[in-house]
């Protein structure tokens, strides 16, 4: 990806802190608009963390103290005049384990848009719930079945419901915590070309525990590694060409 | 099958020493894991046994107490003895206080004339001998009974001069006579009955005048001391059913949201951890003490009235409140935070999360310990002591402000009442309706369970 794309996302000096743990120690990044950027690195490396910082979904946690500044197409995330609300509609979040709500799949997309007043008749959401769905790549298999419990369909449709589901409230940012760990080879593949397709109208930043799977998807790759980001560049060049010797270390397999 | 034969199993070879120490600890363990399950069953057993020992116990007592001995009698409604001026009607001119004085002071006439007359005139046709006897003829039927005929009357005035049949309740002792709870070989000093009552009950039971009837009752009637055969228990189920309401409507909204503010919104510090505490302590209090607060607080501060259902359904509210927010903490608790993460994750609002999914699936837990806090306030006796609703009430109450019995406080004084063997049968007839109330209350909460669970 080349770095001329404008800056949709900008950290600087990001410390998280969990009580008086500090988990991330000043994390400055930029992330670009319409890239696909993934964070690899060990378990309890603060990629997730960070993940998190970015829709201030750290909020929700107890005890998490956030320093340092986010910026969202310029504009801070922690200005007390942004409401949070606001915040997650343009930056949605997928998670690891697929969890749609226990409600019909139709439901399930229909939700966002409803909270956000995104439809006005019920024939909008209608729309919004099909072209959701279809960009997701899941409509031909769910179309006659829109009233069944969501929570019904395989793991891998799940997910992909919970990616239509996010992409229904017409977010700028999707945010992506290890969305294929908990699904097998060919449910990952099918997500992976869903990203692939998404980066047309989406940034998104994806945390993955495979490093295939960043290779894969990615235009940028950060390494992070006890809290600190190693190292930042193109994927190729990364994993071709690391220039840190944990990063070298880790993707070739010494640790992790 | 051929390749067995080809390959014969080879001769097993001697266990080596680390297998036989194995072998010698696999026995030991077995051993005990037999002993744990039989000591297991054996409980499981023993308490099944006692449950069914009770059941039985109850039940062979109290079923009979649902059918009593009713005489069915030809009663003439005598103008001659009912002499009464007509109904009052309420003129065009006047108003509704005159009529209404109007009318009670013709009801108190009708409540002066002797009703016991109707029933004894028309026992004397089925009894020939009854003339000599009159004191006994006036024991036969018991005395709340008249009663029924002067409502009949005032009902409907134009039944003077008319004949009708009637099931009239004996007298308990009667009852109990004719259903062999009486020594018969007792000497008659000793009888409560009169030789020729006794007499007369072999008898008219013999001829099918006397028949052991459904007792409506026990179902319709408050309770009496006077007429203990129409003993009921309306008034004892309302005053439950009152208590229950102001439960329902008082603990369980106030429990819901209590848990709900301290699970979801509450910050986790020094205060809310000690609510927490004595939350779970209060469900630890002795109930009869919630009764000594209603006492002290309620009647002597707030001047509510002694005996009445609101202040025993306060008073049960409070016992039953950290029952319920126990429980709705813990189903609350139980919601997968992943519910929550999508909800928050698209946007919703704290509230909204809880509101729009949470609260959803905590719905059939949330409802389970509400109908099971309120099935336990059902049952309890101790706290209504303590605020005078062991006091006997002899009406059904209208309102929640009025006098009234609860149902285990019925069981606990007619477990008390000297005509043993007629209030036996009567007191476990009352804990069989109680009983099957729980389970209802019960069987509702699995059913709400089970009709609201959802996967996730």
């Amino acid at each position: 990806m080349s770095n001329s794309a404008p800056v949709k996302i900008s950290a600087k000096d990001v410390k998280v802190f969990y009580g008086d743990n500090e988990a991330l120690h000043g994390i400055s990044m930029d992330v670009y608009q319409n890239e696909v950027i993934s964070f690899i690195g060990p378990s309890g490396c603060g990629k997730s963390t960070f993940l998190r910082c970015m829709n201030r979904m750290n909020d929700t946690i107890e005890h998490c103290r956030v320093t340092g500044s986010i910026t969202l197409d310029g504009r801070d995330i922690h200005e007390p005049s942004l409401d949070v609300v606001q915040l997650r509609a343009q930056v949605g979040m997928v998670f690891q384990k697929p969890n749609p709500f226990p409600k019909s799949i139709y439901e399930n997309i229909a939700y966002g848009p409803k909270l956000h007043g995104l439809a006005e008749r019920k024939a909008d959401l209608d729309d919004i719930v099909e072209s959701s769905l279809r960009r997701a790549g899941l409509w031909n298999e769910v179309k006659d079945r829109l009233d069944q419990p969501g929570t019904g369909l395989s793991g891998g449709q799940q997910q992909r419901l919970c990616i239509a589901r996010s992409i229904a409230v017409s977010p700028e940012v999707i945010l992506m915590d290890e969305p294929c760990s908990a699904l097998d080879p060919i449910a990952t593949s099918i997500i992976e070309e869903l990203i692939d397709e998404l980066k047309q109208n989406f940034t998104i930043v994806i945390v993955t525990h495979n490093m295939q799977q960043a290779a894969r998807v990615s235009d940028r790759t950060a390494f992070f590694h006890l809290g600190n980001l190693i190292e930042i560049g193109n994927t190729n060049d990364l994993f071709t060409n690391p220039q840190q010797k944990r990063t070298e270390d880790y993707i070739t397999g010494r640790y992790g | 099958m051929t390749i067995i034969a080809e390959n014969p199993i080879k001769p097993v070879a001697a266990p080596s020493h680390v297998q036989q120490k194995v072998i010698a600890s696999l026995n030991k363990r077995h051993r005990k894991e037999k002993l744990f399950r039989s000591l297991g069953l054996g409980a499981v057993l023993i308490s099944l046994g006692l449950v069914a020992v009770l059941f039985i116990n109850i039940f062979s007592k109290g079923l009979p107490a649902f059918w009593q001995s009713a005489v069915t009698l030809d009663i003439y409604f005598d103008p001659a003895i009912i002499k009464i001026p007509p109904k009052p009607v309420q003129q065009a001119d006047e108003s509704d206080n005159d009529f209404r004085q109007r009318d009670l002071s013709w009801q108190t006439e009708v409540g002066f004339i002797n009703f016991n007359r109707l029933i004894t005139d028309s026992l004397q046709k089925v009894l020939p001998d009854a003339s000599k006897h009159r004191r006994d003829l006036t024991r036969m039927v018991t005395s709340g009974e008249r009663f029924a005929l002067r409502d009949m009357v005032v009902a409907d005035p134009a039944i003077i001069g008319q004949t009708r049949t009637l099931h009239l309740l004996t007298d308990a002792n009667i009852d109990v006579w004719l259903k062999g709870n009486i020594d018969r070989s007792l000497p008659d000093a000793q009888q409560q009955l009169s030789p020729k009552l006794r007499e007369w009950a072999d008898k008219l039971k013999a001829e099918g005048i006397i028949q052991n009837r459904f007792s409506l009752a026990l179902f319709m009637n408050p309770d009496s001391r006077s007429s203990l055969a129409s003993a009921g228990l309306a008034g004892a189920f309302m005053g439950s059913f009152y208590m229950m309401l102001v439960v329902i409507l008082l603990a369980v909204p106030m429990g819901v949201a209590a848990a709900i503010y301290l699970e979801e919104f509450a910050p986790r510090n020094k205060l809310t951890d000690l609510v927490e505490v004595n939350i779970n302590n209060l469900a630890a209090v002795p109930s009869i003490v919630f009764g000594l607060l209603g006492a002290s607080v309620l009647i002597g501060w707030f001047n509510l009235p002694m005996s009445a259902p609101i202040v025993g359904g306060l008073v049960l509210s409070l016992m039953t409140l950290p029952t319920v927010i126990i429980a709705t903490r813990s189903t609350l608790k139980a919601i997968p935070p992943s519910i929550r993460q999508a909800a928050l994750g698209l946007g919703a609002s704290k509230m909204q999360s809880i509101f729009h999914h949470v609260l959803p699936l905590a719905i059939p837990g949330i409802l389970t310990g509400a109908i099971l806090g309120v099935a336990q306030a059902l049952g309890e006796t101790a706290p209504l002591l303590l605020i005078g609703m062991k006091s006997f009430v002899a009406s059904v109450p209208a309102s929640p402000f009025e006098q009234a019995s609860a149902l285990p406080v019925q069981i606990y004084l007619w477990q008390g009442n000297e005509l043993r063997n007629f209030f036996e049968a009567r007191t476990s007839a009352a804990i069989i309706v109680l009983l099957l109330m729980m389970i209802g209350l019960n069987g509702l909460a699995i059913w709400l369970r089970k009709k609201y669970e959802k996967r996730w």
